[in-house]
């Protein structure tokens, strides 16, 4: 028999604040984040707002062996566990499992300028490329850049050391993370876990990645729902999400309150074509169990056509809910929007504005899941 | 939970039995480098898969072929499903990728900058829509997903990273899947093909790497006195992992099982483990918790042992501390001796391994251990194979980042 997986804790930043409360704000005053440019791109983006570091980090020696997209991960773990009561509990955070989606860490880039242009001219290319990587690479970059060094830094700074998980895969390693972890604590593989993703969208290199495909929108800005007309896109966002999920019976043995209840994670892969997504979006909800929920978080990207099909699928299926587009929110966090998206329905659920909510999320290039979360009781 | 396939591509060669016969037969699959220029570089050797084409020659392509190749072997082998509809999940160790060196050197040039290139330069170039290639193949999701399609799983693919022990825990994961009823079978694959110039020379300047590259095929030497760190390497590890009264029921033939795995996570360092080998203590003791067995029923261990002089020295004293005296005597080596550290794959390569060791009954040795550690008084199989029964197999992987995995491995079910 399937446990229940209640939330009892979460914690989310973005370009709209830190806190729950601070998103709910927004998106009920239909607040679209801030848009800003990317520095070295010049692309258009949502920054995160300044954060007070020392808050969540105490230890400046653990903010200096990090990058952005790990600070941000940190920070908004750390609210989560603050969230569900386990800051001070040492023994239960070391008994903690993780899992984490995230991609890989920030490089540097005067030093990418500065050997692409020595090597327009140098004589002997491979040499150059050795000469200089090997002289100019901050040795411990290298650990601000593997995917599973948020997990790592999230194990040092906030001693969570049951065990660690990093799944990579863009937006489907966010909604895998949360299916994984809902179905090992429903089975009793786990009691208690830590889940979510971070995003650092300010620079240049994740621009690059998705303009070399053609995704990302470098246009004057437009909410996600009027892209497609002019070919569609997406404006990356930075932030974090994490969600502190425990079985029912664990939650309640250690007086935690339950915020909402995590229903079992849909996903779906399908190969793209027309009307595959609708497909696919029809077929989640189907796993879900035909829900009725009074609020739809759609993490649609704004790519063409993947964007306006899921929307038409939404609003065929729930006719009656109110349907949100993250992608406005916060901007496209890629792999953290199932994430953030589960933390904003608690957070709805746990204020009483909703009752069930589905978080919807379909891939700038592949796979397609949804999230449900409904009120604890 | 039964295995009922297993394949393995790695720099000794392509297959299970060709594999085999090298790693008995001591010899090492590392060598100079000739994949690229090694001028400058403080190491100029690594156990690189030279022999498998791809176009082009980067991270994600390598590691896609690998992975094809080993579960190519490992599912033909199982017998399960029919080609190119594999009924169960799909659950993959690869290397974190991003766009490598000639990918921007073609995009700095298609941009006709004349002064410093920017990062400017290369958006313009990939906005002309001629490099779209490129997104698909430097994408973390791309290999997953397109081996999902070549075997059709089942499911959502998951990609993985748990650093050096990301192929045990790709194992781990399919076990637990099968365990919670949701498939009956999980393809688990560890790959990687990530041997280029910046990816060296990162593990080069944390001091990781060993410096001694005359000969190649003695720059590994785990265990002895002399490591100086590991060398880099490249394959994958396939294993289908199969509920085993599903494989018996179809009267497939079960290589061995999987009767536990364990992990730990360690808060203490980036890089480094916790100075008195908790985290390692544990990861060992869950993973023969989780198979009902204790510590006198260890007969091998397939170590992590990378030759770097803190990974020897914490396993020793973590295996130390479980098995207690006993340990001096239970035989235990390091394959990457010969093959080097294959990193994301090592822990899905090794496991195949030590379905081999138990199959034909003979320990593949530690090789280039000339100069014994009394730090580690250890029966490392030193040098050459040797035969011995072996029922139960422990296989560690550790990695940065407070990563700990382990598996056991044995011949019967419990």
């Amino acid at each position: 028999m399937r446990r229940r997986v209640v939330v009892t804790g979460t914690g989310i930043v973005s370009g709209q604040g830190e806190g729950v409360a601070a998103h709910l704000e927004a998106l009920a005053a239909g607040r679209t984040a801030p848009v800003g440019q990317e520095r070295h791109s010049g692309y258009p983006v949502h920054p995160v707002v300044p954060l007070e570091w020392d808050r969540q980090i105490p230890k400046k020696s653990d903010q200096r062996q990090m990058e952005p997209w790990q600070r941000l991960g940190c920070y908004a773990a750390g609210l989560a566990l603050e969230a569900a009561g386990l800051k001070d509990d040492p023994a239960l955070k070391a008994r903690m499992q993780l899992i984490v989606a995230a991609g890989g860490g920030e490089r540097d880039y005067e030093v990418d300028s500065q050997i692409l242009t020595g090597l327009r001219d140098a004589a002997s290319p491979g040499a150059y490329l050795n000469e200089h990587l090997m002289s100019d690479l901050r040795p411990t970059l290298f650990l601000a850049q593997l995917s599973n060094l948020l997990a790592g830094n999230i194990a040092i700074v906030h001693g969570i050391t049951g065990a660690s998980r990093t799944f990579m895969g863009e937006e489907q390693a966010g909604i895998d993370a949360l299916r994984i972890a809902e179905a090992r604590i429903a089975a009793g593989q786990a009691e208690i876990m830590l889940v979510g993703s971070s995003y650092n969208a300010e620079r240049p290199d994740v621009m690059l990645t998705y303009e070399l495909g053609g995704f990302y929108w470098n246009k004057p800005f437009r909410p996600v729902r009027d892209r497609a007309a002019e070919g569609g896109g997406f404006v990356l966002g930075s932030g974090a999400a994490f969600l502190v999920l425990e079985s029912e019976q664990h939650a309640e043995s250690r007086g935690a309150e339950a915020r909402a209840m995590l229903a079992p994670v849909a996903a779906v892969r399908t190969r793209r074509g027309p009307g595959s997504v609708e497909a696919a979006v029809e077929l989640c909800w189907r796993d879900l169990g035909t829900p009725s929920p009074d609020v739809v978080l759609s993490a649609a990207t704004g790519v063409a056509p993947a964007t306006t099909e899921e929307h038409a699928a939404l609003a065929r299926l729930a006719p009656a809910a109110r349907v949100y587009d993250l992608g406005d929110l916060m901007g496209h966090l890629m792999e953290a929007p199932g994430p953030a998206g589960a933390v904003i329905a608690t957070g709805l659920v746990a204020a009483g504005t909703a009752r069930d909510v589905v978080t919807s999320c379909v891939g700038h290039r592949r796979g397609e899941g949804m999230v449900r979360v409904a009120a604890a009781r | 939970m039964a295995v009922t396939g297993l394949g393995l591509v790695t720099s000794l060669g392509q297959g299970a039995e060709d594999n085999w016969a090298a790693l008995t037969a001591g010899r090492s699959g590392i060598h100079e480098i000739r994949r690229f220029p090694v001028d400058g570089l403080r190491t100029r050797v690594a156990a690189t898969v030279d022999f498998v084409p791809a176009e082009p020659l980067c991270a994600p392509v390598l590691s896609e072929r690998f992975a094809e190749l080993a579960a190519d072997e490992a599912v033909a082998q199982s017998g399960i499903g029919r080609p190119g509809d594999f009924p169960g999940a799909l659950f993959i160790a690869v290397p974190p990728v991003e766009l490598d060196w000639p990918q921007r050197r073609a995009l700095a040039e298609a941009s006709g900058a004349t002064e410093a290139v920017t990062y400017r330069d290369l958006l313009a170039s990939a906005a002309t829509g001629r490099f779209g290639e490129f997104h698909e193949l430097f994408l973390f999701g791309t290999v997953a997903e397109r081996l999902a399609e070549r075997f059709g799983t089942r499911g959502s693919p998951i990609s993985l990273s748990t650093a050096c022990s990301s192929g045990a825990t790709a194992i781990q994961l399919g076990a637990e899947a099968i365990r919670r009823g949701e498939t009956q079978a999980a393809l688990c694959i560890g790959t990687d093909g990530s041997v280029n110039p910046e990816s060296l020379i990162r593990f080069s300047l944390l001091s990781a790497l060993s410096t001694q590259n005359d000969p190649p095929e003695a720059a590994a030497k785990p265990f002895a006195k002399n490591r100086d760190g590991f060398v880099m390497g490249e394959g994958a590890g396939a294993l289908v992992l199969e509920n085993a009264d599903h494989a018996r029921a179809r009267g497939a033939t079960i290589l061995g099982y999987l009767l536990g795995c364990g992990e730990k996570g360690d808060g203490f360092h980036r890089t480094r483990s916790s100075p008195d080998g908790a985290p390692i203590v544990a990861a060992i003791r869950d993973a023969l918790a989780d198979a009902e067995l204790s510590p006198e029923d260890v007969d091998y261990v397939n170590a992590h042992g990378t030759g770097t002089p803190e990974n020897d020295k914490m396993e020793a004293l973590g295996l130390t501390a479980v098995i207690g005296e006993r340990m001096k005597s239970v035989p235990i080596s390091s394959n990457k001796s010969m093959i080097g550290h294959t990193l994301t794959a090592a822990g899905a390569v090794e496991a195949a391994i030590s379905l081999l060791t138990i199959r034909n009954g003979r320990l593949p040795p530690t090789i280039n251990y000339a100069v014994p550690d009394p730090a580690i008084p250890l029966d490392v199989v030193p040098n050459e194979a040797r035969d011995a029964s072996v029922s139960v197999v422990l296989s560690n992987s550790f990695g940065f980042g407070g990563q700990n995995t382990c598996l056991v491995l044995a011949a019967e079910p419990r």
